[in-house]
């Protein structure tokens, strides 16, 4: 299945990565090629074949319901390119 | 002097415990090479003073009678490791200024045996190439070139930077991450070994997550010998990590007897691939017949869901790497785009991505995006996912017919030239992990060994897979191997 410029635009803003609308042509273009490679699998019979969720049969450990961790806002802030008073600061998200 | 820094794990750790040298000698030997080798853009992030003090400390531990494998080993870290209070930047500008306040799992075993960080090695930006041409560092130079030519080679990807120091002696050792082949394929490219273990093996936290239910870290060595000493130091049950697995860790290297009299080793007839080169089959022949001569039976087996794997991983690795990265958002580390009057936080997101990752990563994230997004969940991911039940029962099947481990090539080719590349489509440079991206769909350990030169005076070598948790029944096959192909040349130095 071909990707068409509508397409690739969607699906970069699902991304959330900015594409300039001049360049929505060839990453269509890229995109399509991918997915044709992956069309191979349409030739598979995967009829009650159960797809993977673990590739390593295990079973999930469990542990007490503790705080274990905490009190490190300074270097949880440590690397934000903006904190104020304590923070995370973003550009305004609600009107 | 930089002779120390050609010596094995093993070899140092000797002389290092008959103080012969002490690790300030070892590590002042690799420090001088990785200062000479600045052409070869491997290590990207210098830490001479983090060195200088670890081995000081591990020669106090020595003298003092530490008997640990590694004290005062010293190695390099691939850049996708957190390392506390130095730069862990998966190769991106998105994680530019980024230095984690926290050390992983795996990198903090290796400090608690005494290892020495030398530094921070390149690679493809988050391990997302087989070229090493992705990062945002610039390109690996592969320290082999091709006989009486300068072309400059890639040492393959993703963990190429780790891949060049290992084969250009700056350190004894290097960690790499394998989600496709990203070990085994650079090894094969420099003359070294490389190992993926079994999936859960290894802690994977604190390391930079591309495609969760594939990356697994390993050892990037010398020799077979350094990859089981090594491995057992990184491997381990960790709490902060619910699929590493709570089970005991061999000391693997009292594994390698040589002994392979009577081991079944399968040949996969599906990975005798149309028009591989006369070179490659030639290889994969000398390399059976010498484990028959070893003393292993050689069977003929089928993996016959092989030619579906890459298009399973090319479905798989995108959909979670759309997922892990999308924790890249400008808020709360690495890069943030400047915004312009009026722009939300929507504009932030997308700017910000848009200007951090590379063309790679954003293609990858693309793909991941769109297989996972409604309408075609089914027809792309959930398919994709019931294809690699498959290939795994193809080796379950093999495995039940008490097959010990599988003989392959680790690559279709020797190393290709820097940039001839990259003006192909995408899918022809994924076609380079052909070989070892069944591996990681089917959760297995896998190792390539160097075993031989092709024509143009580049290193070959072949993989073997191994048994789930049967790293050291692999790691012994390997060593036997390795004696018999008895291959000891290295790259001409020019750089």
């Amino acid at each position: 299945m071909a990707i068409d410029v509508d397409t690739a635009r969607k699906v970069a803003k699902l991304a959330r990565i900015a594409v300039p609308e001049s360049e929505l042509p060839k990453v269509a273009k890229e995109l399509s090629g991918i997915l044709t490679f992956m069309e191979r699998l349409n030739e598979v019979d995967v009829t009650n074949v159960k797809p993977m969720t673990s590739v390593t049969p295990m079973e999930l450990k469990l542990r007490r319901d503790e705080i274990t961790d905490g009190n490190q806002q300074e270097s949880v802030l440590a690397n934000a390119p903006d904190t104020k008073e304590g923070f995370f600061a973003v550009p305004k998200v609600v009107e | 002097m930089t002779e120390l820094a050609k010596l094995t794990i093993e070899k140092a750790r000797d002389g290092l415990r008959k103080k012969a040298f002490s690790s300030a000698e070892l590590t002042n030997s690799c420090l001088n090479a990785i200062q000479e080798a600045k052409g070869l853009n491997a290590f990207v992030h210098d830490t001479p003073e983090i060195a200088i003090k670890q081995a000081t400390d591990a020669d106090k531990a020595l003298g003092q009678g530490d008997t640990s494998s590694m004290c005062g080993i010293p190695i390099g870290i691939k850049d996708l490791f957190c390392t506390k209070g130095v730069a862990s930047q998966a190769a991106s500008k998105i994680l530019q200024g980024f230095k984690p306040e926290y050390e992983s799992t795996i990198t903090q075993n290796l400090w608690d045996s005494g290892a020495v960080m030398l530094g921070k090695l390149n690679m493809d930006e988050f391990a997302m190439g087989s070229s090493n041409e992705t990062s945002v560092y610039g390109d690996v130079v592969n320290p082999w070139q091709e006989a009486k030519s300068n072309k400059k080679l890639s040492p393959g990807g993703s963990s190429g930077g780790s891949a060049a120091a290992v084969s250009a002696d700056l350190c004894l050792a290097a960690t790499g991450t394998d989600t496709g082949g990203s070990i085994r394929q650079p090894a094969a490219f420099v003359g070294i070994t490389g190992l993926k273990p079994t999936y859960g093996r290894c802690s994977r936290w604190g390391v930079v997550a591309f495609a969760s239910s594939l990356d697994q870290a390993g050892p990037m060595t010398k020799c077979v010998r350094d990859a089981a000493i090594m491995l057992e130091v990184m491997s381990g049950h960790d709490a902060k990590d619910s699929t590493s697995v709570d089970i005991p860790v061999p000391n693997f290297e009292s594994f390698l007897t040589g002994d392979i009299r009577g081991k079944k080793i399968g040949v996969p007839k599906e990975y005798r691939m149309d028009g591989m080169p006369d070179e490659i089959e030639q290889l994969w022949t000398e390399g059976t017949a010498m484990l028959k001569d070893a003393g292993a039976k050689i069977v003929d087996i089928s993996l016959p869901h092989t030619k579906f794997a890459l298009p399973v991983y090319y479905v798989v690795a995108p959909a979670e790497a759309s997922s892990n990265l999308a924790r890249y958002d400008g808020v709360r580390f690495g890069h943030r785009s400047s915004l312009s009057l009026g722009d939300g936080i929507t504009e932030m997101y997308e700017k910000t991505r848009a200007e951090g990752f590379g063309e790679e990563v954003k293609r990858r994230v693309m793909i991941g995006t769109y297989v996972l997004s409604a309408g075609f969940y089914d027809a792309y991911y959930n398919r994709a996912r019931k294809v690699r039940t498959l290939i795994k029962g193809d080796f379950e099947n093999v495995f039940a017919q008490n097959i010990d481990a599988i003989l392959t090539p680790a690559t279709p080719s020797s190393a290709f030239g820097l940039g001839e590349m990259k003006e192909v489509d995408p899918v022809q440079m994924y076609l380079n992990d052909v070989f070892t991206v069944p591996v990681n769909l089917a959760g297995l350990p896998g190792i390539s060994v160097p075993t031989g030169l092709d024509k143009k005076g580049l290193p070959l070598g072949l993989q073997l897979i191994g048994r789930p948790w049967e790293e050291a029944e692999m790691l012994n096959i390997a060593y036997s191997l390795e004696s018999s192909a008895s291959f000891s040349d290295k790259p001409q130095k020019w750089w």
